[in-house]
């Protein structure tokens, strides 16, 4: 495996990036977008049939274009603690936790999912546009982070503690992401899918619970099986190194074909994240946006310990005034959009930060920014639809949620 | 299946077939793809008078917003009920049962400016 410094990707010519898996895409006759600086496929043939398969039976995803950081060494988990808004030091091996990266003023730098792999060993998975952003981030909080923090971690109960070796380290951050492919296959029959795959050791998937990971292998080589994913559906996410990343995308697709699995693009990834109430980096958070506004606060750590944004937030928690992040319905097929205005009477109130006719629901559904006071279930709001105001009723997050 | 060399385009990526001085127009194959899965079309009153360049309609997907342009000066004849049923009609048949309007062409001729198939693939810049 090989890594490349972050700077490599912030060079100013924006050349387009594109997965180890383009040449399944293209043969597969995919359309693409631009994603982050990536070209991404937008969709294979029906966006709404994609979005079905993964409701219904199973899709799979390249998202390969994600960031991946590792960060090891002794302190690992207490710079973790001190970089994210969330406590990591205390996740158990083999476990995952979705966590903020903020500024100092409490804006979200990104939002990342937290994998601890072993006794001071994490993965963090950061979005493709933001990778140049939590680099920088990381390797000045490496520094930054108090001194005593990196000494004083106590090494967790029942494991082995082998970072600790060369004690008094700083903690390693390694940008891993040009050397990893991500695959997601996501859906009701995922667990089936990985479990049929060719040359994949799918013991792994024994006793792994949702926002837990495992190390299995594929043909011989490590693979990370994540049990997390972006679609509010059950699913797993699967890191491989590069050169695996088209083997064992075939083998995957071998094995969900027969159980209505569909290659599924980012038009779909984005309906069911919506539908599912999940934020979009850009669209639900950033760099303007405090965690508790766009419904996060419980992703913050609420003890005594130090960590970047802490002070911004504990200022701002007396103030009442900002806007908060919402679910809108609407009946009716047309849909708001990112961007549109939202009213309340004659009075412009906030804004759509995404929004769909809900290819599930089959009405439509946004999230948007309005002022706490009219936040309430059941405030009936309108939407700006090109001049012609749609009534909307906030709701309550997620708009769908899956039969266990 | 329609001859889509007897099609003219529009660089607006709507087709037109003319028959007599009624002019059937729909979105290209390229348009609908470039949509995606289209769930929603809004389309104009019929006898409604419409000038050339004037949005007329709306195609929605789950993405985006297409507009519907008159390419011509004329009268709505006819709009396609069925679209607005069944949308996904614009994906799986653009030149046949996904037309969108007809309209009844004021000077009686085709305004100037259309494409012709070829002109217009090679405008998307594809290949037949």
């Amino acid at each position: 495996m090989t890594t490349a410094s972050p700077s490599a990707s912030g060079a100013a010519a924006p050349e387009p990036r594109f997965t180890p898996l383009r040449g399944i895409h293209e043969a597969l006759g995919a359309t693409f977008t631009d994603f982050g600086g990536w070209q991404m496929p937008v969709r294979y043939g029906s966006d709404l049939a994609e979005h079905r398969a993964v409701r219904e039976a199973a899709g799979m995803f390249d998202i390969s274009h994600m960031a991946e950081f590792l960060v090891t060494g002794h302190g690992a988990g207490a710079f973790l603690d001190y970089a994210l808004a969330g406590t990591l030091s205390t996740l158990a091996v083999g476990r995952a936790k979705y966590s903020l990266l903020l500024a100092d003023d409490g804006g979200i730098i990104d939002d990342v999912i937290v994998y601890c792999l072993g006794p001071e060993w994490y993965l963090v998975i950061a979005n493709a546009g933001n990778r140049d952003a939590v680099a920088a981030a990381f390797a000045e909080r490496v520094t930054r982070a108090p001194i005593a923090a990196a000494f004083g971690a106590e090494p967790l109960e029942g494991t082995m503690f082998l970072g600790g070796i060369v004690g008094g380290d700083l903690a390693r951050v390694e940008d891993v992401s040009d050397a990893c492919a991500l695959i997601a296959v996501q859906g009701p029959r995922a667990r089936e899918i990985i479990a049929a795959a060719e040359g994949l050791d799918a013991s792994a998937l024994d006793g792994l619970g949702y926002y837990a990971a495992a190390q299995s292998t594929f043909d011989g080589e490590p693979l990370l099986l994540a049990r997390t994913g972006y679609t509010g559906e059950d699913g797993y996410e699967l890191l491989v190194p590069n050169a695996r990343a088209a083997q064992l995308w075939e083998a995957l697709a071998v094995a969900g074909e027969p159980l209505g699995m569909l290659p599924a693009g980012l038009a779909s990834r984005d309906t069911l994240r919506l539908e599912a109430g999940m934020p979009l980096y850009g669209h639900e958070l950033s760099r303007d946006v405090l965690p508790a506004q766009a419904g996060l606060g419980r992703v913050v750590a609420q003890g005594e310990g130090e960590f970047v944004g802490r002070e911004a937030l504990l200022a701002a928690a007396s103030d009442a005034s900002r806007p908060v992040l919402v679910g809108l319905v609407a009946e009716g097929r047309r849909a708001g959009r990112a961007g549109y205005a939202v009213f309340d009477g004659e009075t412009q109130v906030g804004e759509v930060t995404s929004g769909a006719l809900s290819p599930t629901l089959g009405h439509p559904i946004a999230m948007a920014f309005v002022p706490p006071a009219l936040a309430g279930e059941g405030t009936v709001l309108s939407i700006d639809v090109r001049g012609t105001k749609v009534p909307a009723t906030v709701t309550a997050l997620p708009f769908y949620r899956r039969k266990k | 299946m329609t001859d889509l060399n007897a099609l003219h385009f529009t660089p607006e990526h709507e087709w037109i077939s003319i028959d007599g001085d009624v002019a059937t127009i729909g979105i290209t194959d390229y348009a609908a793809e470039q949509l995606g899965d289209v769930v929603f079309v809004e389309l104009p009153d019929i006898d409604s008078g419409v000038t050339a360049g004037q949005v007329v309609g709306e195609i929605e997907s789950t993405k985006s917003v297409g507009e519907l342009f008159a390419p011509m000066d004329g009268d709505i004849v006819g709009v396609n009920e069925a679209v607005v049923d069944d949308p996904s009609l614009v994906n799986s048949a653009p030149f046949e049962a996904g037309w969108l309007i007809k309209v009844r062409v004021a000077t009686g001729e085709l305004p100037a400016g259309l494409l012709d198939r070829a002109a217009y693939v090679a405008l998307t810049g594809g290949a037949q």
